[in-house]
């Protein structure tokens, strides 16, 4: 059983949803992601999808737009990503990684080499926000030879018929796109995201996480009331770009309380 | 009969060879297969198809003439120069033959809103006519960096009616513009039709927009026939996404003995690395956009900045079914830097009396390049894609002129 796939089964034993931050690697700059990543997990993080930088993030809101420029402005590469998780692992072997990011980037390295070099730097899942299951499937093989799980995306306005070929394909969790939009956009409707989640688990035994608009406890309580996890992303890369003075301790302290709100949603 | 049916690319899922495909986040997938299907069905339907044919004879004022540039060719001394006047088309180029069809799809899809990219501004003001035309809400995404290199095209889009959003990301370009509009559709998906102004984007995109064109090449058939008896030696049309050249050299894939030359965008020179010739500079693939393509990027497949003098062509990719084309051999594709167009266009105006597009210029340098080197007899027939009004500020300021 995979390290996410573990993690989560174990937090549902406990009748617990999993809490996921995401942060984008090399923001504010690189020196400084390790030591976020470990904020994350001693806030309550129990998997951390961290942005890859890309220069058309075509399916972000400006805040993650900008994190990757700041990323980029520091010339954060693929293979420096890999080198922060490889570097986060020294002292982290439990909290599961998954690289989030586009196409581009993976292609350019060449999916044998990077799906090799992930799995060796303890990277644990890759969810290309670009690539549909319809243009997954040599992709898939490779991460699925090197022990990667494939994270994919649903929205609201996914059928049926496709929600049973991501599928197919998809390990670990699935990441349901919470609303039509861009990340960090306006708010989600919980009752439309309860109702969408029972459709996909007739399809899916997958673990189902739910993101997009989460920004605080009070949405990641509703959340955690019908989902099997919480991303939140935009919400922590705000506080990023708020400052490095405190930055660490902010971002655990605000994750220790989306944790205790979620820990009361189905007490 | 579908006539719109022609050589077996795309497949049904949008790929040319490796090229195409269908590279979109989710939340867009239902969306392209919508209109995947009702493109179908649309083409397919006589009513469609008549509506859409009368609209480029009556609006548009389609047939294009064909001109023989005689002058121009005499002074260069070989092949004689033909040009596809898709500059006199209402709105003054070839843009427009696409936004009417898909303004026709989006009516067809009971769609309110529509969404544009442009770069030069000629997409945009040819969505805000038909917009218009239709009674459409419409927004065009400009980089901000084109917004002030173009600004008569963004007052035009206005006078019709059009909202016009600066964009500010990234290089300030057509790219940036791109990846904005695809947030807007993200965002507005149920109301909103993305009108996309190249053969680039995700499946079925570049096969509608190369659809909607071909018109170009089907007109051009039959008029060289007209004029001179047989088709062209060679054609030549400037590619930045490429939905002129595809117009024009579609028609002409399956017939032999006719070359088709795309130019690219060489900027300061292909060796200066301030280009936006990916075919020609042989670039990796990649995907953006929704497709994979050819694609300027660094080694870490970021995409890179590109330069032309051309706000049009100034694209770090190239619609997926050029870069078939390219693998395939039945194009070649040139680079023509922002010198040799300007050169070009000096020699347009003062020779035939004519202001071609700075994107069109491209097409012409390749051809004054070329022509010395074929026979008298030898026609080289050029696809002049836009007039060159909106291009004079530029022109201007570059030669150091106050107008």
């Amino acid at each position: 059983m995979s390290r996410i796939s573990s993690v989560l089964a174990s937090l549902a034993e406990q009748r617990r949803q999993a809490l996921i931050p995401f942060i984008t690697a090399g923001d504010p700059r690189p020196g400084l992601t390790v030591e976020l990543m470990h904020a994350l997990v001693a806030g309550g993080a129990d998997v951390i999808e961290l942005g890859v930088p890309f220069s058309d993030p075509m399916a972000d809101g400006p805040v993650i737009q900008r994190a990757s420029e700041r990323a980029l402005a520091h010339g954060v590469s693929l293979r420096d990503v890999l080198a922060m998780v490889r570097e986060f692992r020294n002292t982290n072997d439990k909290t599961p990684v998954v690289l989030m990011g586009y196409a581009n980037p993976v292609e350019a390295m060449g999916y044998e080499t990077f799906a090799a070099q992930a799995s060796e730097a303890g990277v644990d899942g890759v969810l290309t926000v670009d690539l549909p299951p319809e243009e997954a499937e040599d992709c898939t093989a490779v991460l699925r030879a090197h022990q990667l799980d494939q994270i994919f995306l649903l929205a609201p306005t996914t059928p049926e018929a496709r929600l049973k070929a991501a599928a197919r394909l998809a390990s670990g969790y699935v990441y349901y796109v919470s609303l039509k939009g861009v990340t960090g956009a306006a708010t989600l409707n919980v009752a439309d995201v309860a109702d969408k989640l029972a459709v996909m688990k007739r399809h899916i035994d997958l673990p189902i996480g739910v993101g997009f608009g989460i920004r605080d406890a009070d949405t990641a309580r509703a959340i955690a009331q019908v989902a099997d996890a919480v991303v939140i992303g935009s919400r922590l890369v705000q506080e990023v770009e708020a400052g490095e003075d405190g930055l660490a301790q902010r971002l655990t302290e605000f994750l220790v309380g989306v944790r205790a709100a979620m820990d009361t949603a189905r007490a | 009969m579908n006539d719109f049916l022609r050589y077996a690319q795309p497949d049904e899922r949008g790929h040319f060879g490796q090229f195409g495909g269908i590279y979109v986040a989710e939340t867009l997938m239902t969306a392209l297969d919508e209109l995947r299907i009702e493109y179908e069905k649309a083409t397919q339907d006589p009513d469609f198809m008549a509506e859409f044919r009368y609209e480029l004879k009556h609006y548009v004022g389609r047939p294009s003439p064909i001109y023989h540039a005689k002058r121009w060719s005499e002074l260069l001394g070989g092949a004689q120069i033909y040009l596809k006047r898709e500059d006199l088309n209402h709105t003054g180029a070839h843009k427009v033959n696409n936004t009417i069809g898909q303004a026709l799809l989006a009516r067809r899809m009971g769609k309110k809103r529509v969404i544009a990219e442009t770069g030069a501004g000629q997409h945009g003001v040819a969505s805000a006519t038909v917009a218009a035309r239709y009674g459409l809400e419409c927004v065009v995404y400009m980089g901000a960096e084109d917004v002030a290199r173009q600004s008569p095209n963004v007052y035009r889009m206005k006078l019709l009616g059009a909202q016009v959003v600066p964009v500010s990301s990234g290089s300030k370009t057509l790219k940036d513009a791109m990846n904005e509009a695809m947030r807007d559709w993200v965002t507005n998906v149920d109301s909103t039709y993305y009108i996309i102004g190249t053969c680039a984007g995700p499946h079925p995109y570049p096969m509608l927009v190369r659809d909607f064109q071909c018109v170009i090449g089907d007109e051009c058939k039959t008029q060289m026939v007209d004029l001179i008896g047989r088709q062209p030696d060679a054609v030549v049309a400037c590619v930045g996404g490429g939905s002129n050249a595809i117009g024009i050299f579609h028609p002409y894939i399956e017939v032999p003995g006719v070359r088709l030359i795309g130019v690219e965008a060489g900027g300061d020179g292909l060796d200066t690395g301030r280009h936006a010739a990916p075919l020609t500079a042989n670039a990796k693939p990649g995907v953006l956009h929704g497709n994979r393509t050819y694609l300027m990027q660094d080694e870490n497949g970021q995409i890179i900045e590109t330069h032309s003098i051309s706000a049009g062509l100034d694209y770090p990719g190239v619609g997926p079914e050029h870069s078939y084309l390219k693998d395939i051999g039945r194009a070649e594709y040139v680079a023509a830097t922002d010198d040799e167009a300007l050169a070009a266009f000096h020699d347009l105006c003062r020779f035939e009396g004519i202001i071609p597009a700075l994107e069109s210029s491209h097409a012409l340098a390749y051809a004054k390049r070329l022509a010395p080197t074929l026979d008298k007899d030898q026609v080289i027939l050029v696809n002049l894609s836009g007039r060159g009004d909106k291009d004079i500020p530029t022109i201007a300021r570059r030669e150091g002129i106050q107008l």
